[in-house]
């Protein structure tokens, strides 16, 4: 499947152009946050990622959907800059996924269910170590903590240690520093994995939040209830983009009820043993 | 070996089972107990205490104070009668990474004295779908291949009971299904099993439930009378602007509570006299278009966040 670029939208990204970094920028639009086209990863003969394209706009919450070993995380890895692609090109936040992987892991966040935090650093060291991390000015740090405390209602936790907070708490509070040094996009990796219904749901709301402040929210997930929550769904069979539109035309396109039911029609075309 | 509890109908039971590491609660005092023959879900978030009770029931662990027993036999005195008994797999696989999978496969059957030729018929269905890389070495396998050689592990030397923590955890949906599948199998064929998951929409496979959190139990029954217990009636609101339409929806003083579930929200509604058209003119003032409202039927998950509420 192909999805062809969108010619460039022009006017908004005069505003950055004081910033000398956005020299370095290929693509000086800021409105495609995420461009991927034609990217691939083989291991060997393997091909994990297969010439996917799509594209993601500023504030948009992307679902990036798949089964186990369907990609996902090969896909994740050459967005972050973290694994060089061996075929096809990626934009991040305006900077090249293959040549200048520095700047993209400057301008994104990143959070998943595994690591997220460190148990053993008190709540404001966390932020503090993450906010240094990102080259953020100790007095920026030491205000955004203040104002993030009180936002998510975590004063009387400031001082205590990470690992002491309930679950769901962490994953709010890692969500929260993972945006501390408002990236351009933040990619979610099963973030909600194993958490209450009720913070699960607490932390969509951050993610909403977060959108519309104009961060971009790049999401797996495999909960189906919250692919409804994304603006636009892709689902990846065996490496490659066997759907991507809104979960209603997903929906209707599918002749399906739920989200789940269009996951399930297409999961099952899968013939890859491999995980 | 005299078993403390003489009735044959019950696999495992649980008496004011507390557990604490350090300060903390992990379990405050859990009592059910579990029919033969059942698959029981327990069912909650991770931090609730489902590893704790499996780690107490598998005789890994003791409690602090309450009692326990498995297939009659006491999980303190018996332990060892309880480890040649029952079948677990933990949360985290803990299979030996370099040997192959039909390494694996016989070692745990050795070390329960039988051959996997034994038991063959009991794991075959699972066991056939890795058979083709029985050469492969186990850590070299896929999530979905390492899910299905634990359980045959598990299985090998034909437990009455199965503990399985957390099997489908970080799963897809479709190979969960699959899942789910196998164990209705391995009930057909008389086995109890215990099985604790954080996915609500896995509890309707189970033939009853106990909702957990926070090491409490919520709520012990089957799945179809938690949700006839509900209530309240609860209504499932869509609209074009869904995510006004939390925030008006919580603003109305006549709904209990709201929550989003997928791509239409749910109204839990506490008094009878309240009708629909009643929200749908609500709404209507509050600008909102191409409103739709049902009645629904809640789902373990509308319950479990009742439930948590209280």
């Amino acid at each position: 499947m192909f999805y062809a670029i969108k010619p460039a939208l022009n006017g908004q990204d005069q505003k950055d152009t004081s910033r000398k970094k956005m020299s370095n920028s290929i693509q000086n639009n800021s409105n495609k946050v995420i461009v991927a086209e034609n990217l691939t990863k083989k291991f060997g003969h393997f091909i994990a990622v297969d010439d996917i394209s799509f594209e993601v706009e500023r504030g948009e919450i992307f679902g990036f959907l798949g089964a186990n070993g369907a990609g996902k995380t090969t896909a994740m890895r050459m967005l972050c800059g973290l694994s060089i692609p061996t075929g096809g090109k990626g934009i991040v936040a305006g900077y090249d996924i293959e040549k200048q992987t520095e700047l993209v892991k400057k301008s994104i966040g990143y959070m998943s269910q595994k690591f997220s935090l460190y148990d053993d650093l008190k709540v404001w060291e966390n932020i503090e170590l993450f906010g240094g991390i990102y080259g953020m000015k100790d007095k920026e740090i030491r205000e955004k903590t203040d104002l993030l405390m009180q936002a998510l209602h975590f004063e009387g936790e400031r001082n205590k240690l990470v690992g002491s907070l309930p679950l769901g708490f962490k994953q709010k509070l890692a969500f929260s520093v993972s945006i501390f040094h408002t990236p351009k996009v933040v990619f979610l990796d099963e973030p909600t994995g194993g958490v209450d219904p009720i913070t699960r749901r607490q932390f969509w709301e951050l993610i909403y939040d977060a959108t519309s402040r104009g961060i971009t929210v790049f999401v797996t997930t495999h909960y189906m209830d919250e692919a409804e929550y994304c603006n636009r769904v892709s689902i990846m069979v065996d490496g490659k983009i066997e759907a991507l539109d809104s979960p209603r035309n997903l929906k209707k396109q599918f002749n399906a009820t739920s989200m789940d039911d269009v996951f399930q029609q297409l999961a099952r075309k899968s013939i890859r043993k491999a995980d | 070996m005299e078993r403390t509890n003489n009735n044959p109908e019950t696999a495992i039971r649980c008496d004011s089972v507390c557990k604490k590491y350090g300060k903390t609660e992990a379990l405050k005092g859990l009592n059910f107990d579990v029919r033969r023959g059942e698959i029981f879900g327990i069912i909650g978030p991770d931090g609730a205490g489902k590893t704790t009770l499996f780690r107490i029931l598998t005789t890994l662990i003791l409690a602090d104070s309450g009692t326990a027993s498995v297939d009659g036999f006491d999980v303190v005195k018996d332990y060892k009668e309880i480890r040649k008994r029952v079948g677990y797999m933990p949360g985290r696989f803990s299979l030996y990474q370099d040997l192959t999978v039909e390494e694996n496969l016989n070692f745990f059957a050795t070390v329960f004295n039988t051959t996997i030729e034994e038991n063959y018929e009991l794991v075959k269905d699972i066991y056939q779908q890795i058979e083709p890389f029985k050469k492969r070495r186990a850590g070299k396998l896929s999530g979905g291949m390492k899910q299905k050689l634990a359980l045959s592990c598990a299985l090998i030397h034909k437990p009455s009971v199965l503990f399985l923590d957390e099997p489908t955890t970080g799963v897809d949906p479709v190979s969960r299904k699959e899942f789910w599948g196998m164990l209705k199998k391995l009930k057909e064929q008389g086995i109890t099993i215990l099985v604790s998951t954080p996915y609500m929409d896995e509890a309707s496979l189970c033939d009853r439930i106990a909702l957990i959190q926070n090491g409490r139990f919520l709520k012990i029954d089957t799945p179809k009378d938690i949700v006839s217990q509900y209530g309240n009636r609860l209504w499932a609101v869509q609209s074009d602007n869904m995510y006004k339409l939390l925030t008006d929806l919580r603003a109305n003083e006549l709904s209990e509570n709201c929550f989003a579930f997928g791509d239409k929200h749910h109204v839990s509604v506490d008094n009878e006299q309240f009708k629909i058209d009643d929200l749908r003119q609500y709404l209507e003032q509050k600008g909102h278009t191409n409103i739709e409202i049902r009645e629904i039927e809640p789902s373990i998950e509308d319950c479990f966040m009742q439930l948590s509420q209280r």
